[in-house]
């Protein structure tokens, strides 16, 4: 054998060593996503059957049950509602909070966002729900949303910064010159370019708040808890049925893989509010 | 002060109240910050600061037995004997001490594989996403029952490699590490992906320079690579600590806090003795406490930014 043949081998090798590694290495991140919905398709007995089964016959009984159960279906417009309301509500506050922020240097703020990430959820739950309670707003969906918009506002504001940094100052002083007020150039000529930035700003908070599991544990009640409570108590009260508890996992986590291939890039940057700059 | 300018067809959406108009685009500024500054206000600010208040108070939250001022002896407790308090802080440090540290590490060596081209590296990190993006409490589920001592597919694992039979999260030795395992799954691509962004970025003439000089990978990694993304590795182990000390949902769904107290963090000890056993004042005690923990943790990493810049 050659000495050039046999260097092509061994670069051959090292490639299929590199694409084993990185197989296993995604199979072990991607399993337990892999595991729960398997396991959404047997039966209560094939999922505490040892050895694991990973052949068997999938029964939709699992997903029947948990759309039978009425109380799944009632979650999920609750947690659609109070999602949407807090990315809705995050938006007009972010938004101007986030253009004022680029344009005018209002670095201050940033102060505050950070702030909000760093305080952990309980340490504003105690509080807010002596408040909440005095104002009645336990179980409302506005309380909840309210409660949301500590995720969602740092967030929307974080990711629009950027976006909004893009666009050629040119653009706004042009229309300055033809009149237009600086709230008209926010609305008119700002807000239209950074659309694909909304779109990613919003997906990303709404899964953060459609994940959201210790705002709603305390905050909400039998009237809007959300769904990732819903299957909390699935599994420590109501009834024992594995099948039904991972098929409600597999339905919650659905949406938010879906919303992840949406955003994909921006996801990162999102995470890493008063960190890095990316 | 100048009039206003003459308005003609050219401005047609201008308001007709002129005077109201200019001085609206004057301070327009205000109308941007107000909302969110608003919000911060009253979500953010007051609660803090209520906490604060609180924490000098004995309350059970009744609203006709009414709170007692109780000075820092709540403070006293928290620090002097409660011995709840001192194992949940020990438990936070060991839980994110430990994650953390391995995060860091997997995350950068694993980035450093992942940089070169490679069919699929476009769905390696969508996939790398998912971990991070999951509902909390639905993998909190999956690992839950994939530790089940009884048909957990750990326990098949384990029996594959004809290991002793344990008895997983049930047992107080295993809990933290199982439990540092599943936050290591859950936030390696996280690290992965920042550490990776941070590498794609590095000039090349520099690694070109290295190669000529005769430079081992090995070599270059730690002489070039590593001194280069360090910027980039402080950050996001920072941004990792300040999360990893939030942690609740996965630990709260997955054990509990135990077996007996084995797993009790501190935001898990702290949401037991608010809405458990209602004693408001000195949750919000322990609260002020946590906050110092996270600035303090935040200050270790803040000094190491400084020391290399």
């Amino acid at each position: 054998m050659s000495a050039a043949s046999g260097r092509r081998a061994g670069r051959i090798m090292r490639r299929a060593l590199f694409y084993l590694g990185l197989v296993l290495v995604l199979g072990v991140f991607v399993f337990p996503f892999f595991w729960m919905a398997l396991n959404s398709f047997k039966t209560h007995d094939q999922i505490t059957e040892y050895p694991p089964v990973f052949l068997f016959t999938p029964t939709l009984e699992n997903v029947r049950n948990v759309f039978a159960q009425g109380q799944f279906v009632r979650y999920t417009w609750n947690s659609i509602v109070v999602s949407f309301g807090a990315v809705g509500l995050g938006m007009l506050l972010g938004l101007p909070a986030a253009y004022a922020m680029a344009r005018y240097r209002q670095r201050g703020f940033a102060f505050g966002i950070l702030v909000c990430r760093m305080i952990p959820g309980i340490a504003f739950l105690v509080p807010w729900f002596i408040v909440f309670r005095f104002l009645g707003l336990l179980d409302s969906y506005f309380g909840l949303i309210v409660a949301h918009l500590v995720i969602t506002v740092p967030l929307i504001t974080w990711i629009m910064i950027g976006f909004f940094e893009e666009v050629p100052i040119e653009l706004e002083e042009a229309a300055r010159i033809d009149g237009c007020s600086r709230a008209g150039v926010f609305l008119r000529i700002a807000l239209p370019l950074v659309r694909p930035g909304l779109v990613s700003a919003g997906i990303l908070a709404l899964i953060f708040a459609w994940n959201s599991f210790l705002f709603p544990l305390i905050l909400a009640g039998v009237e809007t808890k959300t769904l990732p409570v819903l299957v909390y108590s699935f599994m420590t009260f109501d009834f024992l049925d594995l099948g039904g508890i991972y098929a409600a996992s597999t339905l919650i986590t659905l949406p938010v893989v879906v919303m992840v291939l949406a955003v994909q890039r921006h996801f990162i940057r999102g995470l890493t509010i008063g960190g890095v700059k990316g | 002060m100048a009039r206003p300018l003459r308005h003609g067809a050219a401005r047609p959406w201008r308001s007709p109240a002129h005077g109201l108009g200019d001085w609206m685009d004057r301070h327009i500024i205000w109308f941007f910050i107000l909302p969110a500054a608003i919000f911060l206000l009253a979500v953010v600010a007051f609660p803090v600061t209520y906490t604060v208040w609180l924490s000098f108070f004995r309350w059970s939250g009744s609203a006709t037995a009414p709170a007692t001022w109780v000075g820092l002896a709540n403070y006293a407790d928290v620090l002097a004997l409660d011995p709840g308090f001192r194992n949940a802080l020990w438990v936070t440090i060991y839980f994110t001490g430990v994650s953390v540290t391995i995060e860091v590490i997997l995350g950068v060596g694993l980035a450093q594989l992942l940089n070169r081209e490679f069919i699929g590296k476009g769905l390696a990190r969508t996939l790398l996403l998912l971990p991070i993006a999951g509902t909390p409490v639905a993998l909190s589920l999956v690992w839950r029952n994939m530790y089940n001592p009884s048909s957990g597919i750990f326990v098949w694992f384990a029996d594959l490699l004809m290991l002793p039979p344990q008895r997983w999260i049930a047992d107080a030795n295993m809990v933290m590490p199982l439990l540092i395992l599943f936050d290591v799954w859950q936030w390696t691509p996280l690290i992965m992906l920042i550490t990776l962004a941070g590498l794609v970025s590095l000039p090349n003439d520099l690694y070109e320079a290295a190669q000529i000089d005769g430079a081992s990978p090995w070599q270059v990694f730690w002489r070039i690579t590593i001194p280069l993304v360090r910027p980039t590795i402080v950050a996001a182990a920072m941004l990792r600590l300040m999360d990893s000390l939030k942690t609740f949902d996965q630990i709260y769904v997955t054990t509990q806090g135990g077996p007996g107290i084995a797993s009790q963090t501190l935001n898990l000890y702290i949401f037991e003795q608010a809405f458990q056993y209602l004693n408001f004042g000195y949750a919000s005690a322990l609260l002020v406490v946590l906050f110092f923990v996270i600035l303090a943790g935040n200050l270790v990493l803040v000094t190491q930014r400084r020391g290399q810049t």
